[in-house]
């Protein structure tokens, strides 16, 4: 039996989406715009920013309507749960978008530091993580989601290696020390973007299954699936 | 809005038809209660002036002389009637209550059906039956016999009354009387009968009102006694009877005083009846 | 032997089947209810809750043509014995029912007192303390302790359910069975009997028909949904409520049943 309650979940699906979609692009803009040396892309981020914004007000405000109005039970309340969770990931990711266009703008102020070759993969395993936690929400793929949760170590690994790099250039030389600091700063804002499509990745396998997989549970999550 | 015309264009021939109907019906409703009123108010005409304090208290006068009272037949008909009520509300109310409680399956409607008979069965057959079962034999008219035919026709009476009403008291109530741990019969008797008492009550009064104008019955079995008698096995003076007699009869004086006893006695049926309505309508009150 | 271990369940229901002539309504249910707790069960109508329910207090057997096979454990005795009397097994498991049914004609007092004193028990002091006690636990003492001879009737929709399950309690029954005893009442007597059950679980163990799929989920600790006769889950509220194993159960739940 069709409700009106399920248009209005795929109405709040919808709007996660969209909002997923921005961030993807902010990210996409703000690495590219580092990478590619194009500094007037970051205007671009700024623009995502306030809409992915927007988004964020009016996903709260619907979940907060459903769970008054409809009481979900079982794998809606779960979906109503998760979205909430999603919505405030996302945000963050949206913001975590404009600290390294804000980073980067720095950055590429003074001529470049040193060909770079880790943070472009650091960014291209972030937005396919993001691009699949997304996915995985959409189509309520929990195996997807899992994939996602494998990933988080590559990443957390490239960022320690861009740390120790640009310590040892720091070392050497103290007048590269600003520049080295932006670009820490951005493998940073990178890997605080990969923890949070984990922490999507996460909701979605709670959404799909109920399994909690926080904090260690994630032996459990490939048991379950 | 072509069906709205529609009906609107045949408004006024409804309402003319309406206003037609309604005061035929009117005049049709009154012509039944005429009779009614005329009976009514030609007993109480004719009975009201002959009322006096000797109609109450002093005996039949010998034939022939005027004066003397009711005294015999009004208690002659109160012992007919405490008698009958012994005997026809205990068995009345028990086959009532087993027909409400336990009758189900071809036993039940085999007896439902005879009580309905015996209901619609004319008074007389009741009289010469009871007159066949117990005159007879003991060879004589007695009270107890008149007592015991004015029961066979209160029992059908009260058995109907007290099955309609517990067949009122929702199945809950009894499941609820079972579900606290009674025995069945003791939710049938303690809760289920004893909240329709009203109801029952009301039945056992019509029964009464019903009975107490009965003559055809009592000719044949308690036939009538001119004398004081209260006793059980000997003839008693009711009510009917008297009044059946003196009304026959070429005197004066007796028609005079058998309009007095008429008088009292639709003044008494009257009142059992209007009492039953009142109490109706408080039970009714309570359980809205 | 039994008494040794304790029994962690109050009530064991094996292969319990329950028929209205040719009508199976009820299909081979097994539960066990644990002590002290509130079982709801739940389900689209007809789908054999009630009459499951009556079979716990071998109330089905009253009606014309009923039949029940199988056997329900109270604390370790089967109720369907041959040998066992229907009459004493339901002193053991009491019923509130959906309309509130006072009995007529007798008082408040009356009403509450009404399972005692038709059973043999006449004694005033007994009956004073057990009436007020069973006020008390029905959370109705303070509003009618001034006129517990006003009739049982007189009060309102609420109070008088109150009224019934008080009547229940007076004799004292572990088990407590109510059927659907909210869906006649405004929304603020619902409250006020919800919570009431909430601590009557301390006294009793409860078993609650309901339709209310909010009601289930606020009072009960387990819950079996039950669907054309069969149990088809049977498991702790919360996480019935949240992960259901069986996509029927979910479906129901969720509203999505056509």
């Amino acid at each position: 039996m069709e409700r009106h309650f399920d248009a209005e979940l795929k109405q709040l699906k919808d709007l996660i989406l969209e909002m997923g979609g921005c961030v993807e692009k902010a990210v996409e803009e703000s690495t590219q715009a580092l990478i590619e040396r194009k500094p007037e892309r970051f205007n671009r981020v700024h623009e995502l920013e306030s809409e992915i914004n927007t988004m964020h007000l009016a996903v709260d405000e619907a979940c907060v309507q459903l769970l008054a109005r409809q009481s979900p039970l079982a794998a809606d309340l779960r979906l109503v749960i998760a979205v909430i969770k999603i919505n405030t990931d996302l945000e963050r990711m949206g913001d975590q978008a404009v600290n390294i266009a804000h980073n980067g703008t720095h950055y590429l102020k003074e001529p470049a530091l040193k060909p770079l070759i880790d943070i472009p993969r650091m960014a291209l395993e972030v937005r396919s993580m993001v691009r699949d936690s997304l996915d995985a929400f959409v189509k309520q793929d929990a195996e997807l989601a899992a994939s996602v949760l494998d990933r988080d170590d590559s990443v957390d690994a490239l960022k320690d290696q861009i740390f120790r790099e640009l310590i040892t250039y720091m070392m050497a030389d103290p007048k590269t020390v600003p520049r080295a600091i932006n670009l820490i700063l951005i493998a940073r804002n990178l890997e605080r973007l990969g923890d949070h499509a984990t922490n999507i990745a996460e909701d979605v396998i709670f959404a799909k299954t109920g399994a909690d997989v926080r904090h260690g549970g994630r032996l459990a999550a490939k048991a379950k699936v | 809005m072509i069906v709205r015309d529609t009906l609107a264009s045949h408004d006024f021939r409804r309402k003319i038809t309406h206003h037609v109907a309604m005061v035929t019906l009117f005049l049709m409703a009154c012509a039944a209660i005429l009779p009614l009123g005329f009976v009514f108010f030609y007993v109480v005409e004719q009975g009201a002036p002959a009322i006096n304090w000797d109609f109450f208290t002093k005996l039949p006068a010998p034939v022939g002389e005027t004066g003397g009272g009711f005294a015999n037949a009004l208690a002659g008909s109160a012992l007919l009637i405490f008698m009958a009520s012994l005997i026809g509300i205990p068995w009345g109310v028990s086959a009532g209550v087993y027909l409400s409680e336990y009758g189900r399956g071809r036993v039940a409607k085999i007896l439902r059906f005879s009580i309905d008979i015996l209901a619609s069965v004319p008074s007389i057959i009741v009289g010469i039956f009871t007159y066949a079962m117990l005159v007879m034999p003991l060879k004589r008219f007695s009270a107890i016999a008149g007592a015991v035919s004015l029961a066979v026709i209160m029992i059908p009476v009260i058995a109907r009354t007290t099955e309609e009403l517990l067949k009122l008291v929702p199945s809950h109530i009894r499941e609820a009387g079972l579900g606290l741990g009674l025995p069945r019969w003791k939710v049938t008797l303690r809760i289920v009968l004893r909240g329709s008492m009203n109801g029952i009550m009301t039945g056992v009064m019509l029964a009464i009102a019903r009975v107490a104008g009965e003559t055809a019955p009592l000719l044949f079995t308690a036939l009538s006694n001119r004398f004081w008698s209260l006793k059980i096995d000997q003839p008693i003076a009711s009510l009917p009877v008297q009044i059946y007699n003196y009304a026959i009869s070429p005197y004066e004086d007796w028609h005079r005083q058998a309009w007095a006893a008429a008088f009292v006695l639709v003044v008494l049926v009257l009142s059992l009846n209007l009492t039953t309505r009142l109490i109706l309508r408080r039970v009714d009150g309570k359980t809205r | 032997m039994s008494g040794i271990v304790a029994n962690p369940y109050i009530l064991e229901v094996e292969k319990l089947n329950a028929w209205f002539g040719q009508n199976h309504a009820v299909k081979a249910i097994d539960l066990n209810v644990v002590p002290h707790t509130v079982t709801a069960l739940i389900g689209p109508s007809g789908c054999g809750k009630s009459t499951f329910l009556r079979c716990l207090n071998r109330l089905h057997e009253e009606v014309p043509g009923a039949r029940v096979s199988g056997q329900v454990m109270l604390q370790g005795d089967n109720i369907y014995d041959p040998g066992k009397d229907p009459v004493a097994v339901r002193r053991q498991i009491g019923m509130v029912f959906q309309k509130a049914n006072p009995f007529p004609a007798l008082s408040v007092y009356g009403n509450v007192a009404v399972g005692l004193t038709l059973a043999g028990i006449r004694k005033r002091s007994i009956l004073d303390e057990v009436v007020e006690r069973s006020l008390r636990h029905a959370a109705l003492w303070d509003e009618v302790k001034d006129k517990l001879k006003a009739p049982g009737t007189s009060l309102s929709g609420g109070q008088q359910q109150r009224l019934c399950i008080a009547r229940a309690l007076a004799v004292s029954p572990p088990v407590l069975l109510m059927d659907e005893p909210t869906s006649a009442l405004d929304p603020i007597s619902t409250a006020k009997i919800e919570e009431l059950v909430l601590e009557l679980k301390k006294e009793v163990t409860v078993i609650m028909v309901t339709h209310n799929m909010q009601q289930a989920a606020r009072v009960s600790d387990w819950t079996a949904f039950f669907l054309l006769g069969e149990s088809v889950e049977f498991a702790e509220t919360r996480k019935l409520f949240t992960t259901p194993q069986d996509s029927r159960t979910e479906q129901y739940i969720t509203g999505r049943f056509g």
